[in-house]
């Protein structure tokens, strides 16, 4: 984490080295998928374009949750207190998603 | 000390203060549980997208000869979303698929860094510098707000040749009842996501302006720390975590 300011009036320098590069991380990342969304055909890469574009927003997750939130620094107990309850949503994602699968072959 | 009536508990598990659960503060603790419960309802809402767009029939069942090149806009199956998101402001008639989204994209983490930097000149006590990022955020937030304005107005009117339907009307734009991209759920879904984003944007953009207000005021400088700012600055930063799920789960799949 961050220092707090000293207290004899002196100005720290910004450490601003680390947040840009996470600007640059997040920028390249945008722009890949969108050469992968137009360079790769859809009509035969359907799904491994879908893959691609999953891992690649659980990379740019990770950066801003890690680096811009700093949820990094924090202690491990608050890590898992964020992490864990929200890794469930993923249960809710392949429950509903098979249910969808199935009111569409019912239909 | 007030005199306790009704405890049970023995003195050493009364909780009087003095450690941090989590080494962190109370308000910053209670922004990451916020949070966490707001992941929970755009997780709700775009896994009832996914639910919804994979019961939909698409356009390879309906029409088993088409393929994404020659892909036609249909009410009776699913649209891909770069037919559908294809036009930015001042060119009109230009084919740019998904190209204003990715500006907008591009606006919400630049202002995300922003906000970052705001939140580092905080732990330096420095009010210029945390007034001068704000300030970037701000109009980080407001560019956004107006580009999702034109983005619903362009949405809501369509194009100008519509849709024609079998019985000889046409359709355009889109309402909640129907529109001329696919099933009336697709404009319904966008409405209400991109909606619902907007209104935590907008909601952003008022306690960003008073974050600004405080800090020019020599709030937090009395205060002697700028913890206010980081915990603005989660909420801001969240709402640029949605944007990037909203951004591949209706915009790229």
């Amino acid at each position: 984490m961050a220092s707090h300011s000293v207290e004899n009036g002196e100005k720290q320098k910004p450490q601003t080295k680390a947040l840009w590069k996470v600007f640059w991380i997040l920028l390249v990342l945008t722009a890949v998928e969108f050469a992968i969304a137009f360079g790769l055909d859809s009509d035969t890469f359907k799904y491994t374009k879908v893959i691609i574009f999953i891992i690649m927003t659980i990379v740019k997750a990770y950066f801003i949750v890690g680096n811009f939130m700093h949820l990094k620094d924090e202690v491990k107990s608050l890590i898992w207190t964020v992490i864990l309850p929200a890794l469930f949503v993923v249960w809710l994602l392949v429950a509903l998603i098979v249910e969808g699968g199935y009111i569409g072959f019912v239909r | 000390m007030a005199v306790a009536k009704t405890s049970a508990n023995p003195e050493n598990l009364l909780w009087k203060g003095g450690t941090q659960p989590m080494k962190v503060g109370y308000g910053k603790l209670m922004m990451w549980i916020f949070l966490l419960s707001d992941t929970f309802t755009f997780s709700a809402l775009l896994i009832s997208y996914g639910l919804i767009r994979y019961s939909a029939p698409s356009f390879k069942e309906v029409i088993p000869s088409m393929t994404h090149k020659t892909f036609e806009l249909s009410q009776s199956y699913w649209p891909i979303p770069e037919k559908v998101f294809e036009a930015v402001p001042f060119l009109h008639g230009v084919n740019a698929p998904l190209v204003f989204v990715g500006l907008m994209t591009f606006i919400l983490i630049f202002s995300s860094v922003t906000m970052v930097l705001a939140v580092e000149a905080g732990h330096r006590r420095d009010k210029a510098d945390v007034e001068k990022w704000m300030l970037w955020t701000i109009l980080g937030g407001f560019t956004f707000l107006g580009s999702q304005a034109w983005e619903w107005a362009h949405f809501i009117h369509g194009s100008e040749s519509g849709l024609a339907l079998a019985d000889g009307t046409k359709v355009f734009g889109a309402n909640l009842v129907a529109n001329q991209y696919g099933p009336p759920a697709f404009a319904d879904l966008f409405f209400f996501i991109t909606g619902f984003h907007g209104t935590h944007v907008f909601s952003g953009v008022i306690l960003n302006i008073m974050i600004f207000y405080n800090t020019a005021n020599g709030v937090y400088e009395r205060r002697g720390h700028y913890e206010m700012v980081e915990k603005i600055g989660l909420y801001w930063h969240f709402v640029d975590l949605v944007w990037v799920f909203v951004f591949t789960f209706f915009y790229l799949v």
